[in-house]
């Protein structure tokens, strides 16, 4: 039966690269929120749970530096007793947990891991689970999913709190999902490609969108037009990267779970594990955020500086091992970009949540479409005639500085207009 | 598409049309409508159209009727689930039903001008190649036997339909600053 290789490969691809690799960064990131977390506070965090020889008789614990905290934090969470408030909307309170999770863990599917691991006889096995042509697209389609589970959470828990914390996280999704979507098109310009494997095979070979320092593998500088590109591309990175942030109502943007206002929001009524699957579909998505952060901007799993060609032919006993260092230097990216995220949560207050929606509609989706343009002539310069860019270039500025007056205007208070 | 997926995908559509009618809650309803539109993304993306059942479930599932849910949520309409269904609506409902059915055996009964569907595999893909410029994408993935949907979709908008697409854009453009204009109007 030969029909059997493929599929079995595909399902050890996918519980290998969802279970083993994306959700145990879950616990890896909780607890890299709460040791960082108590360095920034000048604490010292979780730093006991270890092996407890101490109840074998042995004079002092093994304390692991407290790495085994996360698992603790689980079992606490499973065998806490799972309460059903008697008010609640039953099935969709059930429902509402696994609709954030689900969607999360979904798009991991699109993700390019690493390059393509080789096998002694030759044949490749790409580190992505569907390698298909659309994966930004599909990517934000799902993830747009989610905004579900947290909906029906606080309209199933029937309660006032948690009803408002719903109501704000849908009205901000939304919101924000604009400025992500509209941030990506000058990426998805310069590259042509929506396949996310083939952008980070590009970068890997011309230099990451944000470090373009080297091309057909060897170091250089950047020439004029992909070293005006970069302006663009760090407009983008800027606004997915703050989007991304309020997509999984990460802090500076956690108006839905603002204890302050609400409560602990959508989820004031969720006890137990059912509790712990909002808090899992949060870090789930915040990886899977970093991770597409990591691809489109950053390189994905390219090592870089002309490094990746010279490592490509290193193989063990047959097996090619560049698929392997490449999806060590990948995680190793997710790693530090998910301390960034973290880092963030614990320096920058919370936004007011006219600030939240003045900094989606007003700055990001205006930037971001400004930015299309600029792009766009930028990668257009060399068909064009110098009089077409002068007009090109002129134009977007008037459209620029409209734009900001424009702004400026609407900020001033609307007069009172007789109906 | 392996026939058990188009199975797969086309009951859950069915069972999901189903029960927007069938649910008394309209959160439920909009609910179910969400799980027809997942069956529809399906259904497109096993037919090679991955642009456009993404687009589905982008737009219509993760924008449309997230404002659905979020109105109905914010009306809280408790009558509705109350209300026993009286006959004129549902007469008119199975009216409409057997006027779409008369007219899809009107359609199927006819044989189809080409009945054999497009052979989706290489060579036709090589022969499609040939319609465009050489060292575009699109050339390129056709003759890595991979269909470009996205790329097919833009070259058509841009080329074929250029000026009605830029007419939408101006449509779209109008009505957004009606809302504004609408909705900026206060009273004191």
């Amino acid at each position: 039966m030969p029909d059997i290789v493929p599929i079995f490969i595909i399902l050890t691809k996918i519980v290998i690269l969802t279970f083993v690799v994306v959700l145990s960064l879950v616990p890896v990131a909780v607890y890299f929120e709460r040791r960082f977390s108590a360095v920034i506070q000048d604490r010292v965090g979780p730093n006991r749970v270890g092996i407890p020889l101490t109840l074998f008789g042995a004079k002092k614990d093994f304390h692991l530096f407290g790495l085994i905290q996360p698992i603790a934090d689980g079992i606490k969470l499973f065998l806490k007793e799972d309460f059903t408030p008697s008010h609640v909307r039953e099935a969709f309170y059930w429902l509402a947990p696994a609709l954030t999770v689900v969607p999360a863990l979904i798009t991991v599917c699109v993700v390019p891991f690493g390059s393509p691991l080789t096998l002694p006889d030759g044949t490749k096995i790409p580190l992505v689970i569907a390698d298909i042509d659309i994966g930004p697209l599909f990517v934000f389609s799902v993830a747009s999913l989610s905004v579900y589970g947290i909906t029906l959470a606080g309209w199933a828990s029937n309660s006032k709190f948690p009803f408002i914390g719903g109501v704000r996280s849908t009205a901000q999704m939304i919101s924000y999902e604009i400025s992500l979507g509209l941030s990506i098109i000058p990426v998805l310009l310069y590259f042509g490609e929506l396949n996310l494997g083939k952008i980070v095979q590009h970068q890997a070979e011309n230099g990451w969108l944000l470090l373009p320092l080297w091309k057909d593998g060897s170091l250089c500088l950047p020439d004029l037009q992909t070293a005006l590109f970069w302006i663009p591309a760090v407009i983008s990175f800027f606004i997915f990267t703050i989007s991304i942030f309020a997509e999984t109502n990460r802090m500076p943007f956690d108006l839905p779970e603002c204890e302050t206002e609400l409560v602990g929001g959508y989820h004031t009524e969720y006890s137990s594990m059912k509790f712990a699957m909002f808090f899992m579909g949060e870090y789930a998505a915040m990886v899977i955020g970093s991770a597409l952060i990591v691809t489109l901007f950053l390189g994905g799993w390219s090592m870089g500086f002309t490094l990746d060609a010279k490592i490509a032919d290193w193989n063990f006993a047959g097996f090619g091992i560049a698929g392997l260092i490449h999806l060590g230097v990948f995680l190793t990216k997710l790693i530090a970009f998910i301390l960034f995220f973290i880092l963030v949560r614990w320096t920058v207050p919370r936004f007011r949540y006219d600030q939240l929606m003045k900094l989606g509609w007003v700055v990001f989706f205006e930037a971001a479409l400004i930015n299309v343009f600029l792009a766009a002539l930028i990668i257009a310069a060399p068909d064009l005639t110098k009089t077409i860019l002068a007009v090109g270039a002129v134009l977007l500025i008037a459209v620029t500085a409209a734009v900001v007056w424009v702004a400026k205007v609407s900020e001033e208070k609307p007069k009172l207009v007789r109906a | 598409m392996p026939s058990y997926l188009f199975w797969l995908f086309a009951t859950v559509m069915l069972i999901g049309g189903v029960a927007v009618v069938a649910f008394r809650n309209p959160v439920s309803s909009a609910l179910s409508v969400v799980t027809c539109f997942v069956g529809l993304a399906g259904l497109f993306i096993g037919l090679s159209a991955f642009f456009v059942g993404v687009i589905q479930i982008l737009v219509y599932t993760g924008a449309v009727m997230v404002l659905f849910l979020f109105i109905i949520m914010l009306l809280d309409l408790k009558d509705e689930a109350k209300r026993a269904n009286s006959i004129a609506p549902v007469a008119g409902g199975i009216a409409l039903v057997l006027a779409f059915v008369v007219q899809l055996v009107g359609v199927l009964s006819k044989p189809l001008p080409n009945q054999a569907a497009p052979v989706l595999d290489k060579a036709s893909m090589a022969a499609a190649a040939a319609g465009f410029p050489e060292k575009g994408k699109i050339a390129e993935s056709l003759n890595e036997g991979r269909l470009p949907d996205v790329h097919l979709i833009g070259h058509t908008l841009f080329t074929e339909y250029n000026l009605p697409l830029q007419v939408l854009g101006v449509l779209l453009l109008v009505a957004t600053v009606g809302v504004v204009v609408l909705s900026k109007r206060q009273v004191d």
